[in-house]
C-alpha cells in the first residue's frame, strides 16, 4: 500500500515535470514535441536519478556515521566538488563535460582526503573522524573556493554562484546515460549492505559478534555512498536537504530496516527532486531558480517539523 | 539446537595481550579451555582483564603471544559470519541508534544464517520465538526495546544470542543492574542451557557467589594474570579472595559450593 502510494507519487512527479514548463505544449502533442524529448524528458529523468542517489546515499551514511542528522554533503564532497567546478569556471575550461568532470575530480579528491583522515586511528575506518574530517575538509575547500571567486569577474562569479546552488538546466540524454551506467554499482553495494547496516545500529562490537564484517562494511558503504554523491554533484551541483530529509521521511513510514528503507529513500528522493526541479523552472518562468534553493525552501520547514517530532518523542 | 554437538570448543593457550600504547600487559599468560556442556566463569576485580579476555577469545583482538582458537582455528582468522553461527555473544554494552521492537532486535541474531539477498524464512521466525520462550520473554515480542526494564532487556539480549543457535555462549557481565529475581533467573536459564542443550558457556561476572554456585569452573584474574583456575571450591578460598580483592571475608558452604561474606572493617583494621 505505502509502496503503491510512493511509486504513484514518483510517476506523477515525472509526468508533471514532463508536462509542465514555460513553453506551453498542448497535452495531445506531448509525445511528439521536441521540447519534451530533448529538454524536459532527460531533465526529469536526471532529476529523478540524482534525487534518488542523494536519498539512498544519505540513508546509508546516517547509519554508517551513527548520526541521524548526517547528509551526504556533510562529508566534504560538496566543498571539493564546488572547488573543482569553480576552478573550471575560473580557468575557462570549455566543452560540455569540463564542469562536471572538474566537479567530479574535486569531489573525489575530497573523498580521498576524508577517507585518509578516517583511517587516522588505525586500520579501521572511524565514522566519528569521517564526520569531523568531512566538515573540516569541506570548510577548507569552501575557503579556497571563496578566494578564487573573490578574484573572478562578474559573469564568472554569477556562474560559479549558481552552480554552487545546484541546477539541472544542462541536463541531456548523455548525462542521463552516464548516471544510468554509473549508479547501479554503488547502489547495489549499498543494498547488499542493508542487513549489516541494521546490525551496525547496535554498535560495532555487537555487530561484529552477530556476524557482520564491520570494517569491510564501513569501507564499502562510505565509498559507495560517496561515489554516488560525487556523480550526483558533478551533473547537478550541490543540492542540499534531499539526502537529509528524504531518509527521515522514509524512516517514519518504512521503519529502520535498511532492506526497505534504502529503496524507499531512492524512490522518494527521486520524486522529491523531480517535483523541486519542476518548481524551479516554472515559478519564476522564463527565468529559473537554482534547484538547491527550492529543495532548501521545502526541506528546511519539513526538517523543522521532524525535529519537533523527535524532541517530543 | 542443531549442528555438531562437539563443535564450539574454545582454547586459550598462554595468551598475552597489550593494548597499543599501554604501559603493561592487559593479559599475561592466560590459558583456558571451554568445551560444550561446560559453564566457565571468569572473575576478578575491575580492570583485571576480563573483557579483554573475551575480546581475544572471540578474535576481536589478536593475541601478541600464545593462541586463541575456536575448533582449532585462530579466532581472529574466522570469517565473522561463520563464527557467529557457532558462537553467540552478549556484550557488555550496546545502544540502539533507532527505535526497534523486541522481535526485530532478536531477529538480528539470525543475520549469520541468512543469504545476502534472501528474506527471512519461517524457520528464522520460529528460532526467534524459541529463543524468546527459552528466556521467558515471549510476551515482550511486540514491545519497543526502549520501554523494557533492565531485566527484561537483558533477557531479550540473551534471546538474541540464542537465536543464533550457537554452540558456545559468551556473556560479559550479563547480570549487572538486575534485581535478585532476574539475576537468579538468568543464572538458572544459563545453567539449564548448559545441562539440557549441551551449550558451552563463558561468562564474565562480578558476582563471586553466583559464579561459585552455578559454574563448573572459575578463572580468577588479577592485573591480567591468572591467579587460580579450577573448581569453585579450589578457587574461591578465603586466602585468594582476601589477597585479590584486599578485603576481609568469611567463607561458608551452600549446596557444596563456597560462598563468601564480606566482613565489616574493625576499628583496628581501619587505623
Amino acid at each position: 500500500m505505502k509502496w503503491a502510494l510512493l511509486v504513484t507519487v514518483a510517476v506523477l512527479a515525472l509526468v508533471a515535470s514532463v508536462a509542465v514548463g514555460p513553453a506551453a505544449v498542448p497535452l495531445g502533442e506531448l509525445l511528439r514535441s521536441d521540447i519534451v524529448w530533448n529538454l524536459r524528458a532527460p531533465r526529469a529523468l536526471l532529476a529523478f536519478l540524482v534525487g534518488g542517489s542523494l536519498g539512498i546515499a544519505g540513508a546509508a551514511l546516517q547509519a554508517l556515521v551513527r548520526n541521524p542528522l548526517a547528509d551526504p554533503f556533510l562529508l566534504g564532497l560538496s566543498g571539493g566538488a564546488g572547488l573543482g567546478a569553480v576552478l573550471a569556471i575560473a580557468l575557462h575550461l570549455s566543452g560540455p563535460w569540463a564542469l562536471p568532470l572538474a566537479a567530479f575530480a574535486g569531489a573525489l579528491a575530497a573523498l580521498a582526503l576524508v577517507y585518509r583522515l578516517g583511517l587516522i586511528g588505525g586500520a579501521a575506518l572511524d565514522p566519528r573522524i569521517l564526520l569531523l574530517g568531512g566538515v573540516a575538509i569541506g570548510a577548507f575547500a569552501a575557503a579556497i573556493t571563496t578566494a578564487i571567486v573573490s578574484l573572478a569577474d562578474a559573469s564568472e562569479l554569477r556562474n560559479a554562484f549558481l552552480w554552487l546552488w545546484g541546477g539541472l538546466s544542462s541536463a541531456s540524454w548523455d548525462a542521463v546515460l552516464v548516471i544510468v551506467l554509473y549508479a547501479p554499482i554503488p547502489i547495489a553495494v549499498l543494498l547488499a549492505a542493508s542487513r549489516p547496516l541494521d546490525l551496525l545500529a547496535l554498535g560495532e562490537e555487537p555487530a561484529r559478534y552477530l556476524g557482520a564484517d564491520v570494517d569491510a562494511v564501513k569501507r564499502r558503504v562510505y565509498l559507495a555512498a560517496s561515489l554516488l554523491t560525487a556523480a550526483a554533484v558533478a551533473v547537478s551541483g550541490v543540492i542540499g536537504f534531499v539526502g537529509l530529509v528524504v531518509p527521515h521521511l522514509a524512516r517514519l513510514t518504512w521503519g529502520h530496516r535498511h532492506r526497505a528503507l534504502l529503496p524507499a529513500a531512492f524512490v522518494g528522493g527521486g520524486a522529491l527532486l523531480a517535483i523541486a526541479d519542476t518548481l524551479a523552472r516554472t515559478v519564476v518562468a522564463p527565468r529559473e531558480l537554482p534547484v538547491g534553493v527550492v529543495t532548501a525552501l521545502i526541506g528546511v520547514p519539513v526538517f523543522t517539523l521532524l525535529l519537533r517530532r523527535w524532541t517530543i518523542a | 539446537m542443531r549442528g555438531d554437538r562437539q563443535a564450539g570448543s574454545l582454547q586459550l593457550e598462554g595468551v598475552r595481550y597489550r593494548y597499543p600504547g599501554a604501559q603493561r600487559d592487559a593479559l599475561e599468560n592466560v590459558s583456558l579451555s571451554v568445551n560444550p556442556g561446560q559453564f566457565h566463569a571468569v572473575i576478578g576485580p575491575n580492570g583485571s582483564g576480563k573483557t579483554t579476555l573475551v575480546r581475544v577469545a572471540l578474535g576481536a583482538l589478536a593475541p601478541l603471544a600464545g593462541s586463541a582458537d575456536i575448533d582449532g582455528r585462530p579466532s581472529s582468522r574466522w570469517p565473522r559470519q561463520a563464527l557467529a553461527r557457532l558462537v553467540g555473544v552478549v556484550p557488555q554494552r550496546e545502544d540502539n541508534l533507532f527505535p526497534q521492537r523486541v522481535r526485530e532486535t532478536v531477529l538480528l541474531g539470525r543475520y549469520a544464517r541468512l543469504s545476502l539477498w534472501g528474506g527471512e524464512r519461517p524457520e528464522d521466525h520460529a528460532a526467534v520465538m524459541r529463543a524468546l520462550t527459552a528466556c521467558d520473554a515471549q510476551h515482550l515480542a511486540e514491545r519497543w526495546v526502549w520501554t523494557l526494564s533492565g531485566g527484561e532487556y537483558q533477557r531479550v539480549r540473551v534471546a538474541r544470542a540464542l537465536a543464533q543457535e550457537p554452540r558456545l555462549l559468551v556473556l560479559d557481565e550479563p547480570a549487572v543492574s538486575l534485581d535478585l529475581q532476574h539475576e537468579m533467573g538468568l543464572f538458572e536459564l544459563i545453567r539449564g542451557l548448559v545441562d539440557t542443550e549441551g551449550l558451552g558457556v563463558l561468562m564474565i561476572t562480578h558476582d563471586l557467589n553466583l559464579a561459585a554456585r552455578f559454574a563448573d569452573s572459575l578463572l580468577l584474574l588479577e592485573g591480567g594474570r591468572p591467579i587460580a583456575l579450577g573448581a569453585p571450591v579450589d578457587v574461591l578460598t578465603q586466602q585468594t579472595v582476601e589477597t585479590v580483592f584486599s578485603w576481609p571475608v568469611r567463607m561458608q558452604t551452600v549446596d557444596g559450593r563456597p560462598q563468601m561474606i564480606p566482613l565489616r572493617q574493625t576499628k583496628e583494621s581501619r587505623a
